[in-house]
C-alpha cells in the first residue's frame, strides 16, 4: 500500500500558496475540515478562491478565514449565515459566485470522473445562464457547465486508512467524497486513522487513489448550526 | 382564509401514497405534520438523505445528521445517506416525485422567483434552481399577496427567476390554483369563507374561472 499519511494539518497544508483555488467539503458546518481550516488561518495564506457549498458562520468554519481577509472569492450555493461575509461582499472586498447546489456538486463529480463539462437544466432561463452555451436534448434545454479545476480539495471523513481510503458518517458525507475526487491534491482529515486492512473494502466511500494526504484530526468541535429538538 | 398550517394541511392532500417528496423551507416543512398515519411517503433532504425522520429528542442531537435547513434531525428504519451529487442526480433524473417550495412570485406561465431581491443581500439559490428545473411535479406554498398587499400571482415575474414554466399548482391562504400548460391560473378551490371575488382581487395574472368553484375540504 502507498502510505499517504502526513503528521498533522500544518504539514498537510504546508504548500498551499496565495492565490490558489481550494475546495472545502461540508454542508453548513456539518462535515467541514476543521483542522485544516484552522491551519490555513494560522498559515495566513491570502487571495484564496474557495469552493464550498456555504461560507461558514462568523466565528467558525470558512468564516474564520473571512475574518482574516484570506478569501478573495467564494464559489457557493448559499451564503446566508455570515455577517462578516455580507460586510465584505457589500464593501467590494469579496467576490462571490453563486451557483445552483446540484450544479456545484456535479461539477465536482465530473472532475473526479475526468469529464470536462456537464449539462444541467438548472438555471435555464435565469441569470445563471447568462454567457453559457445552451444545448437542446430531446426537447429540453440544458446549460453547459464546466468542471471545476481546484489546486486543493480539503475534506473531512469519519474513518480513513493510511492508504487514503475514506468512510463518511451520516449526512456529514455531503460534498466530501465528490470534492475528494476533484482536487489536483486532495487532503483528507479523519476522526479515526487506521492501518490498511482494518476497513472493509466493501464499505469504502472514497478509494485512496483520490487522496494524496491523510491525517487524524484532533479536537473536533462539530458545531451544530440549528439545534432543533422535539419534546416527545 | 387559511393560516400557514391550513395551507400545509391542504398541500398534504396532494401527496400520493408511495411517493418521494422534497420539502422546502418555511410552510412546506409544515406539510410533514399532516401526513396521515400509515401513509408511505419518503422525505428527501437534498444535503444527502432519503427517509428524513422527526427532530431528535433533547440530548440525542447528532451534529453529523442534519437536514437541508441545517437543523438536527433523525433517520428512520429504511433511511439512506448519499453524497450531494447523487442527491441532485436523483432530483435531475426525476426519481423525486414531488417538490413543495415557497415563492416570492409565480407567473401565469409557471415561472417562479424565490431566490433574489435586487438591492438586498443575496444569500444564494441553494438547491432551488436544480429542484424547479427537474421536478416532475412542483407545488408552491405561499401567501397570495405580499406584505405590501400586492399580488404574488402575476402575468410575468418582476424578480429574477429561479426557473421557467415549472410550477404546476399553487396553494395560498385563499385558494388552490393550477397553472395551465397554455398559461393562466385555473381556480380549482376556494379556502373556507373566501369568495371568488376576493380571489379575483388578489390575483394580478390571468385567472380562469370555470363553473362553480368548490370550497376546500380540510
Amino acid at each position: 500500500m502507498i502510505d499517504k499519511t502526513v503528521k498533522n494539518a500544518e504539514e498537510a497544508v504546508a504548500d498551499v500558496q496565495d492565490g490558489m483555488t481550494i475546495m472545502f467539503g461540508g454542508f453548513g458546518l456539518c462535515g467541514i475540515p476543521e483542522n485544516c481550516i484552522n491551519a490555513l488561518v494560522k498559515k495566513g495564506v491570502k487571495n484564496l478562491t474557495c469552493i464550498s457549498n456555504n461560507a461558514g458562520v462568523d466565528d467558525f468554519g470558512i468564516g474564520l478565514m473571512l475574518h482574516q481577509h484570506q478569501v478573495k472569492k467564494m464559489i457557493s450555493s448559499y451564503v446566508g449565515e455570515n455577517a462578516e461575509f455580507e460586510r465584505q461582499l457589500l464593501s467590494g472586498e469579496l467576490e462571490v459566485e453563486l451557483i445552483p447546489q446540484g450544479t456545484l456538486a456535479t461539477r465536482c463529480l465530473a472532475a473526479g470522473y475526468g469529464m470536462p463539462a456537464i449539462f444541467t437544466p438548472a438555471g435555464v432561463g435565469t441569470e445563471v445562464a447568462i454567457g453559457k452555451e445552451i444545448r437542446n436534448f430531446n426537447g429540453k434545454d440544458y446549460l453547459m457547465e464546466m468542471t471545476f479545476d481546484a489546486d486543493f480539495a480539503i475534506v473531512k471523513a469519519w474513518k480513513g486508512d493510511t492508504a487514503g481510503n475514506l468512510i463518511f458518517r451520516s449526512t456529514s458525507r455531503n460534498f466530501n467524497p465528490i470534492m475528494a475526487m476533484a482536487g489536483k491534491i486532495t487532503i483528507a482529515e479523519v476522526e479515526e486513522l487506521v492501518e490498511p486492512g482494518v476497513l472493509n473494502p466493501d464499505h469504502i466511500h472514497t478509494p485512496g487513489i483520490y487522496v494524496h494526504r491523510i491525517f487524524q484530526g484532533e479536537r473536533y468541535e462539530k458545531r451544530i448550526e440549528q439545534r432543533t429538538v422535539r419534546t416527545q | 382564509m387559511l393560516d400557514k398550517n391550513g395551507i400545509a394541511k391542504r398541500i398534504a392532500q396532494e401527496i400520493q401514497d408511495g411517493s418521494y417528496v422534497n420539502l422546502g423551507i418555511g410552510i412546506p416543512t409544515l406539510v410533514a405534520n399532516y401526513i396521515p398515519a400509515g401513509f408511505n411517503m419518503v422525505l428527501q433532504s437534498e444535503n444527502g438523505l432519503l427517509g428524513m425522520g422527526p427532530f431528535p429528542l433533547e440530548g440525542e442531537e447528532d451534529p453529523d445528521l442534519i437536514n437541508a435547513g441545517k437543523q438536527t434531525i433523525t433517520t428512520l428504519p429504511g433511511s439512506a445517506v448519499f453524497d450531494s451529487a447523487m442527491s441532485f442526480g436523483m432530483i435531475r433524473a426525476q426519481k423525486v416525485d414531488l417538490t413543495i417550495l415557497g415563492a416570492m412570485e409565480v407567473s401565469e406561465n409557471g415561472d417562479i422567483a424565490n431566490w433574489k431581491i435586487p438591492g438586498k443581500m443575496v444569500k444564494g439559490m441553494g438547491g432551488a434552481m436544480d429542484l424547479v428545473a427537474s421536478a416532475k411535479n412542483i407545488i408552491v406554498a405561499m401567501q397570495h399577496v405580499n406584505k405590501a398587499g400586492e399580488s404574488k400571482l402575476l402575468p410575468a415575474c418582476s424578480l429574477p427567476l429561479t426557473g421557467v414554466r415549472c410550477v404546476k399548482k399553487i396553494v395560498t391562504e385563499l385558494a388552490v390554483l393550477s397553472v395551465l400548460p397554455e398559461g393562466g391560473f385555473k381556480l380549482e378551490e376556494r379556502a373556507p369563507g373566501v369568495s371568488v371575488e376576493e380571489i379575483k382581487q388578489a390575483t394580478a395574472g390571468k385567472l380562469i374561472i370555470e363553473g362553480e368553484i368548490p370550497e376546500m375540504k380540510i
